[in-house]
């Protein structure tokens, strides 16, 4: 069965305050298929990323978020997590004392407990072969490992260490908070390469971005335009180039008579 | 009308007697010098208030302690090691170490001593024994630099009572490769008062851990302790104190390292048990090149009190001092971190660190910390802080967006905060117990 995201007439706001941010966003990413969220800042597409993972500080007020026909919005973030979804988070927050590895490692073992209450979690061993491999997979040093998470983490580091738990986690869909920003042409480059070694028939992904630039390098099937929290265009990749090359005012022309609704 | 209300009733004092203290002496056959020694801190103690207004003291209340139960000093009745947790008695690294002393109430049930530190001419021996065979060390070390009867009020009554300790004695030029593990364990309830005494003679080097830990139990109990690090010139000394007693004992102890010229002092002490515990930990830098660090952590929990008081002398030109402070504190538990620099005047280029990091896991529990500089000296680099931070929802959503259930999410970030102060506890097994002592108390 191919996995499915499917976010219907999804309303929300920042926890505690009326004004809504999102608006009533239908997106639908299936495994395998590559979304690309585009729109100027302050339309809601951070929210969107954090309201698909469960952040507490936003508050639902309308909508369905459903993975394989499971109700999200009801799972605690760790829930939503074991049952396949992922957010690459746009500022990671950084946990002294707590390794990568121990984090990751615990984040496995989670997943099999949950499974299996009786699990004793993944021997060590083949813990260590797992990060090895996937740290060789993203260029990623192996001392990373040993680092506390995100602790003195340069911004390109941050941003390769999110996908380096993407590719251990092996999320059946994932959300990628501008994962772009804060990154030089370099970096930017190592973190898609490894976003495009992780997509494929296994994971779809919806990338959030405000530039275009990032899609020089992951090439998505699907884009759409977030504005004033809601999806008001959806194409091709052509779609993409086209925000490129006129900017996001038309945009804001075209739909400025629904923002006043 | 504003009522500012005072502390009515003063503090109880035990009701030791001198001629109690000198029965034990003469049964015990001390030589008249140390008679002496005790007689005199005997009448510092009888000449000095019991503690109570004093800045040092007035933030902490100790008057809830039912000395009828605390003061009856405890003797061994046949207890043996049997009585002691197999986790304090494990090694602390290997198969092997350089000695193990454990005490129960005070006697001694178990000494071990490699052989080959012995032939090195390192001393590793139970109080009593090193008095008969190296009394002109204790002599000239006991109580005589480090902690003085003047020092306050518990710290005379520890040496006009103290009924038990070690004496360790490393020569000049002497490296004792394997630890020196010590276990000091309580079986009744009532007054005990141990005695650490560890001098390095020149360039030696040594690692020692230290345990206290008690059962648990319904009466009172109190611990008038004393800790005498001397550090040498070129000396280095780790040493690990470890106070996990049962939440019915109320500590009040004096702990001091004096480091040397070039000397090194890494200095960890963990405090997790007691129902009170009152302890000063001071540390002299008296040669240039000296250097000290000390390291807490203290998690305390239920109706627990913990009053640290520390103070870094710096007593020599281009001395290095650096001392870290982490503590956890829930429940309606309370903790309080007194830290003090002080230089002696025209003591130059020294180097002072403080700071305490304070993790407030309850509405109810209260934690406050007091740092100080009192610097006599222009060209210094001294500075301090205390931070004060609760569990935030953003790492734990962080990890949980991971998978990791909220409970364990809240136990990592714990741990983490911790972990940078167990990394300093040089024993990977040590550490580990710890991790799960700090785990225990958080899942409570």
């Amino acid at each position: 069965m191919t996995a499915t995201l499917e976010i219907r007439n999804l309303h929300a706001s920042v926890e505690g305050d009326e004004s809504l941010i999102l608006r009533g966003v239908d997106l639908t990413v299936k495994q395998g298929e590559i979304h690309a969220l585009m729109g100027p800042n302050a339309s809601g597409k951070s929210t969107l990323a954090n309201v698909l993972m469960g952040n507490p500080a936003y508050e639902v007020h309308e909508g369905e978020v459903l993975l394989n026909g499971e109700r999200m919005l009801e799972m605690e973030p760790d829930e939503r997590s074991r049952a396949g979804l992922f957010l690459a988070f746009q500022y990671p927050v950084a946990i002294p004392g707590v390794t990568l590895a121990n984090f990751l490692r615990h984040a496995i073992n989670a997943r099999m407990k949950a499974e299996d209450p009786d699990s004793k979690g993944i021997p060590i061993p083949k813990f260590a072969r797992l990060m090895r491999e996937k740290m060789t997979q993203l260029h990623i040093d192996h001392s990373f490992a040993g680092r506390y998470l995100n602790e003195g983490f340069s911004g390109g580091e941050k941003k390769r260490a999110e996908v380096l738990q993407m590719a251990v986690l092996e999320p059946q869909i994932a959300v990628l908070d501008e994962t772009d920003s804060g990154l030089d042409i370099d970096a930017l480059r190592i973190v898609a390469d490894g976003v495009n070694s992780l997509t494929g028939p296994n994971m779809g992904a919806l990338v959030i971005t405000h530039y275009q630039r990032m899609l020089n390098h992951i090439k998505p099937d699907y884009v759409h335009v977030l504005y004033d929290g809601r999806i008001v265009e959806s194409g091709g990749p052509e779609l993409a180039l086209e925000l490129e090359e006129k900017g996001y005012e038309w945009i804001r022309e075209k739909h400025m008579a629904l923002a006043e609704i | 009308m504003v009522v500012v209300r005072r502390r009515s009733a003063l503090p109880q004092a035990p009701s030791f007697t001198w001629a109690q203290i000198d029965g034990w002496s003469r049964e015990n056959a001390e030589p008249d010098w140390l008679r002496q020694r005790r007689k005199h801190a005997w009448d510092v103690y009888q000449a000095t208030p019991m503690p109570q207004i004093e800045e040092e003291w007035r933030r902490t209340d100790y008057r809830h302690i039912r000395w009828k139960e605390a003061e009856r000093p405890i003797s061994p009745n046949g207890a043996t090691l049997a009585a002691v947790p197999a986790k304090n008695l494990e090694p602390l690294a290997g198969d092997e170490e350089g000695g193990s002393l454990v005490f129960v109430d005070g006697k001694l049930v178990r000494n071990e001593f490699s052989e080959k530190l012995a032939r090195q001419g390192v001393i590793f021996a139970d109080l009593p024994s090193a008095l008969r065979e190296h009394e002109d060390l204790l002599r000239r070390h006991l109580m005589t630099q480090a902690v003085k009867p003047e020092d306050g009020k518990f710290a005379a009554l520890h040496g006009a009572i103290w009924q038990y300790g070690v004496f360790v004695y490393v020569p000049r030029n002497t490296v004792a490769e394997l630890p020196l593990h010590v276990v000091c364990y309580g079986e009744a309830s009532g007054a005990a008062a141990g005695h650490i005494l560890v001098v390095l003679e020149d360039n030696a080097q040594a690692t020692m851990q230290v345990e206290y830990a008690s059962r648990e139990a319904q009466e009172h109990s109190a611990y008038f302790g004393a800790t005498e690090l001397i550090v040498g010139a070129g000396a280095n000394l780790r040493y690990v104190s470890l106070q996990d007693w049962n939440r019915e004992t109320f500590e009040f102890s004096h702990q001091r390292g004096i480091v040397g010229r070039d000397g090194q002092l890494d200095w960890v002490n963990g405090v997790m048990g007691s129902r009170l515990t009152k302890a000063f930990i001071e540390v002299d830098a008296v040669g240039a090149g000296a250097e000290a660090r000390v390291s807490g952590f203290f998690f305390a929990d239920g109706d627990q009190f913990f009053d640290l008081d520390t103070q870094q002398n710096h007593n020599a030109p281009l001395t290095n001092t650096n001392l870290l402070f982490k503590g956890a504190a829930r429940d309606d538990a309370r903790t309080l971190w007194q830290g003090m620099i002080k230089s002696l005047p025209q003591m130059q280029r020294i180097d002072g660190y403080q700071v305490c990091r304070n993790l407030l896991l309850s509405d109810e529990a209260r934690m406050d910390s007091i740092p100080g500089l009192e610097i006599e000296a222009d060209d210094v680099a001294c500075s301090h802080a205390a931070t004060f931070g609760t569990l935030e929802e953003e790492p734990i959503y962080y990890l949980m967006s991971r998978g990791i259930g909220r409970a364990q999410a809240q136990l990592m970030i714990i741990e983490g905060f911790f972990d940078e102060l167990l990394q300093r506890v040089p024993f990977e097994r040590v550490r580990q117990r710890l991790m799960a002592e700090i785990e225990a108390k958080i899942i409570g």
